[in-house]
């Protein structure tokens, strides 16, 4: 039965329209306690330095670290600085917006294995026509300047604006394979 | 399977463990998956649902004795524990009612859980229930929240997955034209099943490979469409299924996994998680060859490509060939192992029901309930879901025949 039909059976509600839709905007707003591994990777960021964390057992190194590796369990206490120069792994162009992202469309999302790494740092493709990025590619963030408004000395990744090629020739398929 | 499976994941002994209820799938129902149900509330859509697998089962609330619901995050409809309201549009009331959560998932975990209480004999009979009202959410949102530790750069589970996608392609040399392949095979699978979204009747293999990148390895005519549907079943044992009207499903073999997001390793291409689902599953069932022993499988494909990658995960193919099977028409409705018959994913998908949907669609099947879309002969047929980021797997072997018979 139709909605209007079950009103129509109403008197009081005779010719009256069917609400079917009420919006109702939620808010909320939520504080993130980064605990020890990311506060140093954090902090690092606004030193320009890319602090990665080593498994003790595994010896996997984990950019941005959790504190603990998923594999093995157990914590990463062994801090380690990556270089500034990695591998893109994989990609996609995404041409559509999400709300609340703050980056024009279309842009290059990759996944960039540093050297040294053993996962890809989530990432922006910048500085080349879309249709030149490839896996392989050898890339290398770009950090933001420092400006009064205090963005770049906030602890977070918004230090760094994007990765754009070095210019260096691919990387060996080897050396990724394993590390998307 | 020619995957390596993890031998840790897969338990020893007998098949299924001694002393277990055999469980049967007695009644399914469904929602026409529509974009926008406006006549409905969310507990209308699911009572909908729930009516009409009792009425196949031709039982009432009364026979019902504990009720499981799931849905995928909160978030999409911003309604907090949305069970909390619903256990009196679902018969509920007095009875236990559980809800499971597992992302994308969700449908066939809420469905194992349902048929795990049966096995257990804790229930004799329990309705399982599954939905989502996409139309009252907004899950690109809800999926593409920013987090402290990742540049905010996913957009939708499109964007999580293409480079997924992009990786496979790479992998195996696939040719570019197979992820259209599927989506016009699932859109026209769709057209036999009155339940399904998308009804595109003017579809071409052209129009499917001229549509707009959405995230470049992935069109537009490549991704699920957001529906608002539901889905529900009604599971029971021995004594109830003799009590049945039509003919019952039954359950030869169900499991879950799990790995984490990220990890140093992680293949996103074929998770481990979902080698050793699989394996759990086919060992349970006494399957050791799924390519030739089963005859059909509803996988959860939300965007084309991932038929291919999942048929290799599975062990449907050896790893780099999943792409022929779909080439050479294997999947196709009168293929040799037919994929997705119902449309799948990708001509419906109410998020936290899709996973029940492939399992209620593998269990109609060997009921030969499936109407248009039936394929001849089912007796063995797989329901496959996942979700997370590609981290959450649960499956299940439905078949004609009692699996102790």
């Amino acid at each position: 039965m139709k909605t209007s039909d079950l009103l129509a059976g109403i008197p009081a509600l005779a010719g009256a329209e069917p609400v079917t839709r009420v919006t109702i905007p939620a808010r909320l707003d939520y504080t993130y306690t980064p605990g020890a591994a990311q506060s140093r990777f954090l902090n690092a960021l606004t030193e320009q330095r890319l602090l990665g964390e080593r498994c003790p057992q595994c010896t996997r190194v984990y950019i941005p670290p959790r504190g603990v590796c998923p594999t093995c369990g157990v914590a990463t206490s062994e801090p380690v600085d990556l270089p500034h120069v990695g591998t893109v792994t994989t990609f996609c162009i995404v041409n559509i917006a999400a709300r609340g992202l703050d980056v024009e469309v279309p842009y290059c999302y990759a996944y960039v294995l540093l050297d040294g790494a053993h996962v890809g740092l989530h990432a922006r493709i910048g500085g080349i026509p879309h249709d030149q990025v490839h896996v392989g590619q050898r890339v290398e963030p770009v950090w933001r300047e420092p400006d009064q408004t205090g963005v770049q000395s906030r602890p977070s990744l918004a230090a760094i604006s994007h990765f754009r090629p070095t210019g260096e020739p691919d990387a060996d398929p080897e050396s990724y394979r394993r590390w998307m | 399977m020619s995957a390596a499976v993890n031998p840790a994941a897969v338990p020893a002994g007998p098949h299924r463990a001694v002393g277990q209820e055999p469980v049967a799938v007695v009644g399914v129902g469904q929602t026409r998956h529509v974009s926008a149900r406006h006549d409905v509330s969310i507990a209308g859509l699911l009572r909908e649902a729930a009516v009409r697998a009792l009425e196949d089962a031709e039982l009432t609330w009364a026979d019902i004795d504990a009720v499981v619901i799931g849905k995928a995050p909160d978030f999409f409809e911003g309604v907090m524990m949305p069970e909390l309201y619903l256990a009196e549009a679902l018969g509920a009331v007095s009875k236990p009612m559980l809800r499971v959560h597992t992302a994308g998932s969700v449908g066939g975990s809420t469905a194992l859980v349902a048929a795990n209480l049966v096995a257990a004999r804790v229930h004799g009979t329990v309705l399982t229930v599954a939905f989502e009202k996409q139309s009252e959410s907004n899950a690109m949102w809800g999926l593409s929240l920013p987090v402290p530790f990742q540049a905010p750069l996913t957009a939708g589970a499109g964007g999580f997955f293409a480079p997924h996608v992009r990786a496979y392609m790479r992998r195996t040399g696939a040719p570019d034209h197979i992820g259209s392949l599927v989506a016009f095979k699932d859109r026209r699978n769709a057209l036999k099943n009155p339940y399904a979204h998308l009804h595109e009747h003017d579809l071409t293999l052209e129009k499917v490979r001229s549509a707009p990148m959405l995230w470049d390895p992935i069109r537009y005519s490549e991704t699920c469409p957001s529906s608002d549907g539901a889905c529900a079943m009604v599971l029971t044992g021995v004594r109830g299924a003799a009590r049945a009207p039509r003919p019952a499903a039954w359950m030869h073999g169900g499991a879950m996994r799990s790995e984490p997001t990220i990890f140093a390793g992680k293949d996103y291409v074929s998770p481990q998680a979902g080698r050793d689902c699989a394996a759990d599953v086919y060992h349970q069932a006494g399957v050791v060859d799924p390519r030739r022993q089963i005859d059909l499988a509803e996988i959860y494909v939300p965007f084309s490509w991932y038929e291919p990658m999942w048929l290799e995960n599975l062990g449907f193919a050896d790893q780099g060939e999943g792409w022929k099977l779909v080439e050479s028409g294997v999947t196709e409705m009168d293929g040799d192992l037919p994929v997705n018959p119902s449309g799948g994913v990708l001509s419906s998908n109410p998020i936290g029901a899709s996973g029940m949907i492939r399992f209620a669609e593998a269990a109609l099947q060997v009921r030969g309930e499936a109407g248009e879309h039936q394929i001849d002969g089912a007796r063995l047929a797989l329901g496959h879901a996942y979700g997370g980021g590609a981290q959450f797997f649960s499956m299940w072997l439905v078949g004609s025949e009692r699996p102790d018979s």
